[in-house]
């Protein structure tokens, strides 16, 4: 599954990212493989949302985190 | 010989505490130029080390990493990686938030790995705690091998020792982090050829970044790169990963157990109500107007005080200054133009500090989450509400801040509209107008009618700007991939030196940078609106003084006379030859010749319309200067074609609709030249602009006329 599919307040691990340019500015930002996140907020009209990683928010569009792959932890 | 002064550069991420930091260690000695030669605004300062030393610390844009994807990183990087460059630092200080410092420490490995002597100070360590994060500084320092100082910027702790640190060169050590033995070494050593750097790292992470210019170096580095079938991209992630990698085991090691029960953090119980998916934008919109009730109420007791001290200082000047030509250059063509303008000054003092205040808080990421939906339709993104906020204070500086949108196609739109944003030097203008189109005590419900006046304008220019993005979108070219990844960083309660010295800037930029054109421009105006053709000048002249002989007339009559003849001098001035060239032009509109001329004048800047109205108005005084004056003459005005008053509702609708969309500012033509880096920009602009104030004019002037 990937980032859009996770719900409020549900935990996941990051499994994998995908999309070159994308990735690394991704990676920069400290979203990475083996980083977890939590689905914080959507905004006005479902797009973008906003998650916590374990030491910051960041917010980003579905489409970028369509390309971000996930596992959910129980 | 030992230095006296080394050069400091402050790195970091975005959000670290590097303003406030900046600011403790500078204070007011600090200044904003532009690196020479270039468009990159450089904040400096300098301040004592000990008696004998001084630092000279360059503050440099906040940057995620040093493969810049955003014109502001770009800067940093530039600086970081040229030896030569006369900024290149002695050593750098970076600064990372304690609260986040895996992500901060992946930029101060690669900024090490660059063989700069560095220093890293930790700040917001109280943050940290809160959160359960806490870390043995020992063992850090021990793991990185650097110097260590733990600072709260905020409440100026630890700077001391930090000084202390920079001065001892015994701890100005370089560290070593990443490894290139996976790369291929001949390929390192071509490239550290081509370009001349003895740094493998340094050399290869220029040739990364250059090869995507379009130059002979980069080609060639292109080349060497696919010699050897080097795959850019993959590298960095590889890069970036393994730096991760180092910095989590330094972490761990570091980290302490936890000692406290982690928190609920206010942050997301604010962001649940600040950025709620359904009155998220309701709130904003309630904030905007509340800013503006507030710049508008409080300003106005300051204002008053203003206008009545410069007024006593004008007529002080007037008394006391030797009658004659420097007299009267100096009241009625210096003074005049200045009095009109800096009565404005609290209003503008305020926005700023408003608009500051909501960007330390931490909101106006917040405001881009939430608006980043709305804007991308029209061509833009999330991060270009903070310029479109920025211009209805200055479009100068919110030109400038456009730079943290990665895209091109994006950051190119949001300039190009961001002057339609009912920026401060349109105040004057607006209210100037309104109070002459409307009574004073005009109610509409319980609502003041000026208010409600004024708030329309500003959502005309929001309006204007939206919709010329979207024009924009159709006829701009996409080149890259967009998107949009912000960082939303944890709210802060403002700190109040830190919008003292922000006021200060803004203040002084206003004062003396408007001051200076308004000064230049009064002075030239009150010099061709009181010279003209001599064979004209002198027929009023002569028309006159034979009237004035007669002995039979009253005092009040041969004031009229008077006033008469100075009307009918200046419009045989230069000043109104040159209106009366180009009235035909502005007819339409319904000005004349008079507006011509400031509408000329403000081409430099928009609030110059006010001074000039004060000058021209002056030029033919009865001897009151105060600023409230002016409107009562302008009203008197009768237009000589028709016999009716010069101005009625409809000039002042559309001359308040042109200076809704003209583009009369020097600054920000220049500013977007700069940002842009071609001329053919501001030009277009200049034009769609002026075509647009034109059209919206005649519109407006003929529907109500």
């Amino acid at each position: 599954m990937n980032l859009t599919q996770l719900g409020y307040g549900k935990k996941a691990v990051i499994t994998k990212v995908n999309g070159q340019i994308l990735a690394l500015k991704l990676f920069e930002m400290g979203i990475l493989p083996g980083e977890e996140v939590e689905l914080e907020n959507v905004a006005p009209f479902g797009d973008p949302i906003a998650i916590n990683l374990s030491e910051s928010k960041v917010c980003l569009r579905m489409q970028d985190a369509s390309c971000i792959e996930i596992k959910l932890i129980d | 010989m030992e230095q006296k002064e080394i050069t400091v550069a402050l790195v970091g991420n975005p959000n670290c505490g590097k303003t406030s930091l900046f600011n403790a260690l500078t204070g007011l000695n600090h200044k904003v130029s532009n690196f020479p030669g270039t468009t990159v605004e450089k904040k400096t300062g300098s301040f004592k080390l000990s008696p004998e030393k001084n630092a000279h610390i360059i503050d440099l844009p906040g940057t995620y990493s040093l493969y810049p994807k955003s014109a502001d990183e770009l800067v940093t990087y530039e600086i970081l990686r040229n030896k030569a460059e006369t900024n290149y630092p002695d050593l750098v200080v970076f600064i990372a938030d304690a609260s986040n410092l895996k992500r901060n420490l992946l930029l101060f490995t690669q900024v090490a790995d660059l063989k700069v002597p560095i220093v890293l100070v930790l700040n917001m360590l109280d943050v940290a705690e809160r959160r359960g994060i806490k870390y043995d500084l020992a063992k850090l320092e021990e793991k990185l091998q650097v110097p260590i100082i733990s600072i709260n910027a905020r409440k100026k702790e630890g700077i001391d020792k930090l000084k202390e640190v920079l001065l001892d060169e015994k701890l100005r050590v370089t560290a070593k982090y990443f490894s290139l033995e996976r790369v291929n070494q001949q390929m390192l050593l071509d490239l550290s050829k081509i370009t001349d750097k003895r740094n493998k790292y340094a050399a290869l992470q220029y040739a990364i970044n250059a090869s995507s210019l379009i130059s002979e170096k980069a080609k060639r580095l292109t080349e060497v790169f696919k010699h050897y079938e080097f795959d850019i991209i993959s590298f960095q992630e590889d890069e970036v990963l393994a730096r991760y990698k180092i910095i989590d085991e330094t972490v761990k090691y570091a980290r302490l157990k936890n000692t406290s029960q982690l928190k609920a953090s206010i942050t997301a119980k604010v962001d649940k109500v600040l950025t709620h998916r359904y009155y998220g934008i309701g709130i904003f919109l309630v904030l905007l107007l509340l800013v503006f009730q507030a710049m508008f109420s409080w300003s106005e007791y300051p204002k008053d005080w203003l206008e009545v001290g410069l007024g006593a200082f004008t007529d002080y000047v007037e008394k006391t200054l030797p009658a004659g030509v420097l007299n009267d250059l100096i009241v009625h063509g210096v003074l005049a133009g200045l009095t009109g303008v800096m009565v404005f000054l609290p209003q503008i003092i305020l926005l700023f500090l408003f608009i500051a205040i909501l960007e330390d808080v931490g909101y106006m990421a917040r405001v881009g989450f939430i608006m980043d939906r709305i804007m991308r339709p029209f061509g833009m993104n999330g991060k270009s509400i903070v310029p479109l906020i920025g211009g209805m204070a200055c479009a100068v500086p919110s030109i400038m801040a456009t730079r943290s949108i990665e895209n091109k196609k994006e950051r190119l739109i949001t300039i190009l509209v961001t002057p339609l944003m009912s920026c401060s030097a349109r105040l004057p203008v607006y209210t100037l107008l309104i109070g002459m189109m409307l009574e004073d005590t005009a109610k509409w419900g319980p609502f003041n009618v000026h208010g409600l006046v004024l708030m329309l304008m500003y959502l005309i220019g929001f309006g204007a700007a939206i919709l010329s993005a979207w024009v924009f979108k159709l006829f701009i070219k996409q080149k890259e991939k967009t998107y949009f990844i912000l960082e939303l960083p944890g709210y802060k309660v403002p700190v109040f030196s830190n919008l003292l010295i922000t006021i200060y800037e803004k203040g002084s930029a206003f004062v003396f940078g408007a001051g200076k054109i308004i000064i230049a421009v009064s002075v030239i105006l009150w010099v061709l609106a009181s010279t003209g053709p001599h064979a004209n000048m002198q027929m009023v002249e002569n028309k006159y003084s034979a009237i004035l002989q007669n002995d039979t007339l009253t005092e009040a009559a041969k004031k009229e006379i008077t006033l008469q003849m100075n009307a009918q001098k200046l419009e045989a001035s230069y000043a109104g030859e040159f209106g009366k060239l180009i009235e035909p032009a502005i007819r339409p509109l319904g000005f004349d010749w008079k507006i011509g001329i400031a509408l000329l004048t403000s081409l430099a800047a928009r609030e110059v319309f006010v001074g000039t109205m004060n000058t021209i108005y002056s030029v033919n005084d009865d001897g009151d200067n105060s600023f409230g004056h002016i409107k009562t003459k302008m009203m008197a005005e009768i237009n000589p074609r028709t016999g009716k008053p010069s101005y009625n509702t409809a000039t002042f609708l559309s001359l308040m609709i042109f200076y809704a969309f003209a583009m009369q500012c020097m600054s920000t033509i220049a500013i977007v030249k700069k940002e842009t880096d071609h001329i053919k920009w501001p030009i277009i602009q200049f034009l769609y602009l002026t075509a647009l104030a034109y059209g919206s004019s005649f519109l407006v002037f003929n529907l109500f006329s």
